[in-house]
């Protein structure tokens, strides 16, 4: 094995899956997809809802045919090698990559570039401190779902569900259909950060009650979980006293937040954003170490599988030409600032040539508002305008600047929400 | 002759009207409340004949996996999912599968197949 | 099924396994019976970890020879039994004269009950040790031999290199009951059967004085006292703390502790709050608040938003204000372990050679002669060099699957957990002997996989794989559910 990968990428879901594709299209002639499961395709595996693929594949999709098709552009391509059951142990700044399987062992391989793509984890019951007693039964809610629909079990009979995100709300929907009893959903802000066909299809058509500006201040049970206690909250998230009551299950799932999974991006170096908690990136999907990308959830918690795939794209392309040499150099760094009510933004900086280069950039609002205006500025000059007709947290915004209007860019891209009609 | 109101929210985009439907015997007379007309025809739909997909999983013998995803391949009748999603519970497919392959073909009568939503290698 | 031992001892807590490892050395049939699925599930996993240098404890108290004494011995026992345990010393804190004086008197306390190398630092030499000391600290008392350890994996230990030696652990075994005739043990009922036995060690813990009652001797009770702790990941700030920072205690508690763990994580904790409900392990909000705004009067940097998890562990505090060791009484055949709070994790190899002397002298049992020192080996991935890591997956392709990814622990280690003496049987038996689990993810990702391996290799169905204690089933089959809401 004493090969060079022209790009080794980190992770096979379908962030992986689309860099390595994308990769190949570029013109890399040895690509390596490193992927810690029995299969790749990632968490769309167990995520067998439909609603993906409408924007890439044109298509309505479940999350495993989506990961099919994804699979599909690079199965047989003799240039894309996949490693399944292969966990990746380090990355070093030198590129190169140590993992372990059990069929191969202990490898140490090299490349010329790396693209990271590992996905995210979920928040956990003891880093948001619910207080009571820890019985079997509190799960989060992408554990239960991997058990319920690739391994076959059930995670309880009786659920309650803390978090109104898509996962909480499709889970609801998903122990129902398994013949379970979920006797509510609660949700902490004010509003719910799911879709509102989740909202519809996954609560209202079975009668399954949203709690809104609710927490669980207690889980009960000391060795399955018996009931939980959950109170209102107040506008700084506190329960409010004399407002608890009692809720009977035998299983807490919890969809309380994803979290990039960086720990090989800390190791190596990399320049994590702290909003985001993934790798600070240019528009190429560049991070702060010369020739090592990242792409998909572990540079932020996406919504849409789609635009992972047109991120990870991205990171593939550059990979490759990076890889082959092709990569012109920036003549400038501009870092893109949020500004009013826009909370995070990626990529976080632009690496310009005199010729500019078109641009998407992803981001996200602090707060729901309806008819307002995205606005990019320069240096005070208005680049772009926007007007959003909608615009919540929960769903990541997507905003093309044409090549045209980066050309001569000097000063600080600056992505704001102008909130006046 | 019977009038009501219902109120439903709209899911065709992220704005997500409100929108207020007046029936009379259970026709749609009028709607208010949607900003576009993707959203009354939805509103019309939903209150009439609202249906929805189905993804389940079903147990596959000599599969690489337990267990096979399936998707309808067109929309369920709303009110007979329950009973869709009872009837595949009981479903067992063999590998292999192929996506798109039909599981079970025309589902309690409804003419609707539930088709396989990826490939299932024999293990 | 009747059964005849020699020795019972009731509790797999550190202190029952410490002495079955004691006794194990003899020519003397032994039989520990534990009441979960594990040992290790009750208090002594839920403590702070601490190895107590013994300037704490009343001068001339059991407490305060037992941990003296056990102190040294894990320094002797450490290599031999692979202990986890890291002898960073520690630190007493003084923020006023009034606690300066009180280090004063630890000082003395100290070097009466035979603690070596005490001495008070000024706030300069506790701030160059401790960096992230609170800047009110003037003063501290410093003890180099204390130190932090795994705590379950030293029961671990003992039970391994005990069942190694031909001693007997049951599990899921609650004793019921305890035969006497004449003022003298004859056998102890369990939920397993009768067990004929001449002695019985009542390391019961927080159930002790329940124990010897239904033998005969109510000469004391157990108080239990609840104290709550916090974890915080590792990168939250490397090297918040170096050992064990205590404030200056106060007469009924040695106070909360700010701690690193021998993994590289830091734990704030306990408080202290007499209890009703004996397993009643709840954390509570105003518990958390407590503890965390004590903590941050010793580090005012704790990393609030870097918590992985909280816990709960029960004191068995006894009436007697001290260790309750020895035979009892009134009761012949009945040998007393019992109220072993702090620092019982100290004194449990000292404690063990004090029990398991009396025993030796009163039934003149004979060293074993085939007896082996040690436990058998453990390897870890993580730990090896590379060319260690490849001998060992060629060896056993299973130590090159990664299963929790958090703390890189592989699928050869959870098997090897799960096959072991006194082996784990249950998901969080698992996690204590191999740390899958413990990680920033908590068991998200690896969680369901380890229950399936828990599965395999104990040919039981998923179904029946639990958590920690009897009944925590953790999964059920689909095919269970009749009717539901669907």
């Amino acid at each position: 094995m004493g090969e060079i990968y022209d790009v080794i990428i980190v992770g096979g879901g379908p962030a992986g899956l689309a860099a390595a594709y994308s990769a190949w299209q570029n013109g890399a002639k040895s690509i390596l997809v490193l992927e810690r499961d029995r299969e790749p395709g990632g968490i769309l595996q167990q995520c067998i809802h439909n609603g993906f693929g409408l924007h890439h594949f044109k298509e309505e999709l479940t999350g495993p045919g989506y990961a099919q098709r994804c699979y599909d552009l690079v199965k047989d391509k003799p240039e894309i090698s996949i490693m399944v059951d292969t966990m990746v142990l380090e990355v070093r700044p030198d590129k190169t990559v140590c993992a372990v399987s059990p069929e191969r062992g202990r490898m140490e391989l090299r490349g010329k570039t790396i693209v990271l793509t590992m996905g995210c984890r979920e928040r956990t019951r003891g880093a948001i401190r619910i207080p009571g007693e820890r019985p079997a039964g509190i799960y989060t809610a992408g554990a239960a779902q991997r058990m319920v629909n690739m391994e076959g079990y059930l995670p309880g009979h009786k659920i309650v569900i803390l978090g109104s995100g898509d996962i909480g709300l499709i889970m609801a929907r998903r122990m129902t259909l398994e013949g379970c009893k979920v006797q509510g959903v609660f949700e902490i802000c004010p509003f719910s950060n799911g879709l509102t066909r989740n909202l519809v299809q996954c609560l209202d058509d079975y009668g399954i009650p949203l709690y809104l500006s609710h927490t669980i201040t207690q889980i009960q049970g000391k060795e399955r979980v018996t009931g939980i206690t959950a109170a209102r909250v107040d506008e700084h998230m506190c329960p409010v006293p004399g407002t608890d009551f009692a809720v009977d299950c035998d299983t807490v799932l919890l969809s309380v937040g994803l979290i990039p999974e960086n720990e090989l991006s800390r190791s190596l170096g990399i320049e994590l954003h702290p909003l985001t908690n993934g790798p600070v990136v240019d528009q190429h999907r560049a991070t702060s170490l010369p020739g090592i990308f990242a792409a998909g959830n572990v540079v932020h918690v996406h919504d849409l599988v789609d635009f992972v795939s047109d991120e990870a794209a991205i990171a593939g392309k550059y990979a490759a030409l990076t890889a082959a040499g092709k990569v012109a150099v920036a003549e400038r760094t501009l870092p893109v600032v949020t500004g009013n009510a826009v909370r995070t933004c990626v990529p976080q900086r632009l690496r310009l040539t005199d010729e500019g280069e078109s641009v998407r950039l992803f981001m996200r609002v602090t707060k729901p508002m309806r008819r307002v205006k995205l606005v990019i500025r320069s240096g005070g000059n208005l680049i772009l305008s926007k007007n959003l007709l909608a615009a919540k947290p929960s769903e990541m915004i997507a905003v093309d600047l044409p090549a045209g209007k980066t050309v001569g860019l000097r000063d600080d891209l600056v992505v704001a929400i102008d909130e006046e009609e | 002759m019977k009038s009501e109101k219902k109120m439903l929210h709209c899911i065709c985009c992220p704005l997500g009207c409100e929108i207020t439907a007046s029936l009379e015997d259970g026709q749609v007379v009028a709607v208010c409340g949607n900003s576009c007309p993707r959203g009354e025809k939805y509103a019309r739909e939903e209150l009439t004949a609202p249906q929805r997909m189905l993804t389940m999983t079903v147990r596959i013998l000599q599969g690489k996996l337990p267990l096979l995803p399936v998707v309808s391949a067109r929309a369920l009748p709303k009110e007979r999912i329950s009973d869709c999603a009872r009837a595949l519970r009981r479903i067992t497919a063999k590998a292999p599968v192929r996506a798109g392959d039909v599981i079970v073909p025309d589902l309690l009568g409804l003419g609707v197949d539930i088709v396989a939503s990826r490939d299932m290698d024999r293990i | 099924m009747d059964r005849e031992a020699d020795v019972v001892v009731i509790g797999g807590g550190i202190t029952g396994t410490a002495i079955l490892a004691e006794l194990a050395r003899y020519d003397l049939h032994c039989v520990l019976v534990e009441k979960e699925p594990d040992i290790a599930a009750g208090t002594t996993k839920a403590n702070s970890a601490v190895l107590h240098a013994g300037f704490d404890a009343p001068q001339g108290s059991m407490k305060a020879r037992m941990n003296v004494a056990g102190n040294r011995l894990y320094h002797e026992l450490q290599e031999q039994l692979d202990l986890d345990i890291q002898w960073t010393g520690s630190l007493v804190v003084a923020t006023d004269a009034a606690e300066e004086a009180v280090l004063h008197e630890l000082l003395a306390r100290g070097q009466a009950n035979g603690v070596p190398d005490l001495v008070i630092w000024d706030g300069k030499k506790v701030h160059e040790q401790e960096p992230n000391l609170s800047p009110q600290i003037r003063a501290a008392l410093w003890a180099p031999t204390a130190g932090i350890c795994w705590p379950f994996g030293l029961a671990i230990a003992f039970a391994e290199n005990a069942v190694q030696n031909g001693a007997e652990i049951l599990r899921e075994c609650e004793v019921t009951g305890i035969r006497t005739e004449a003022g003298k043990v004859t056998a102890v009922e369990t939920t397993a059967g009768l067990i004929r036995t001449r002695w019985v060690v009542n390391a019961a813990g927080v159930e002790a004085d329940q124990v010897s009652q239904w033998a005969g001797d109510t000469s004391f009770s157990i108080q239990p006292r609840k104290g709550e702790y916090v974890l915080f990941d590792k990168t939250a700030q490397p090297d918040l703390v170096k050992g064990v920072i205590f404030p200056t205690p106060s007469r009924t508690s040695k106070g909360i502790l700010v701690c690193a763990t021998t993994h590289g994580n830091v734990f704030v904790g306990p408080n202290a709050q007499n209890i009703e409900d004996r397993e009643d392990t709840a954390v509570t909000a105003a518990g958390m608040a407590e503890i965390l705004n004590g903590a941050r009067k010793l580090v005012p940097k704790i990393p609030l938003g870097a918590v992985i998890t909280e816990f709960a562990g029960i004191r068995a505090v006894s009436s007697t204000g001290d260790f309750v060791l020895g035979f009892s009484k009134n009761v012949d055949g009945l040998v007393q372990a019992a109220g072993i709070q702090s620092p019982g994790l100290t004194s449990a190899p000292a404690i063990a050679r004090y029990i398991a002397g009396l025993l030796v002298k009163a039934s003149k049992a004979a060293l074993r002669a085939d007896y082996q020192a040690g436990r058998p080996a453990h390897p870890t991935l993580r730990t090896l060099t590379p060319a260690g890591q490849e001998t060992l997956i060629a060896g056993d392709s299973r130590y090159g699957r990664v299963i929790c990814r958090c703390e890189t622990i592989t699928e050869g280690e959870i098997v090897d957990a799960i096959h072991r003496p006194c082996g784990a049987r249950t998901v969080d038996g698992v996690k204590r002997r191999t740390r899958a689990g413990m990680g920033r993810c908590q068991g998200g990702f690896c969680g369901p996989r380890i229950v399936q391996i828990l599965a395999r290799e104990l040919k039981i169905p998923v179904s029946s794989v639990r958590k920690e204690t009897r009944a925590s089933y953790m999964y059920y089959d689909k095919d269970e559910m009749s009717g539901g809401n669907a």
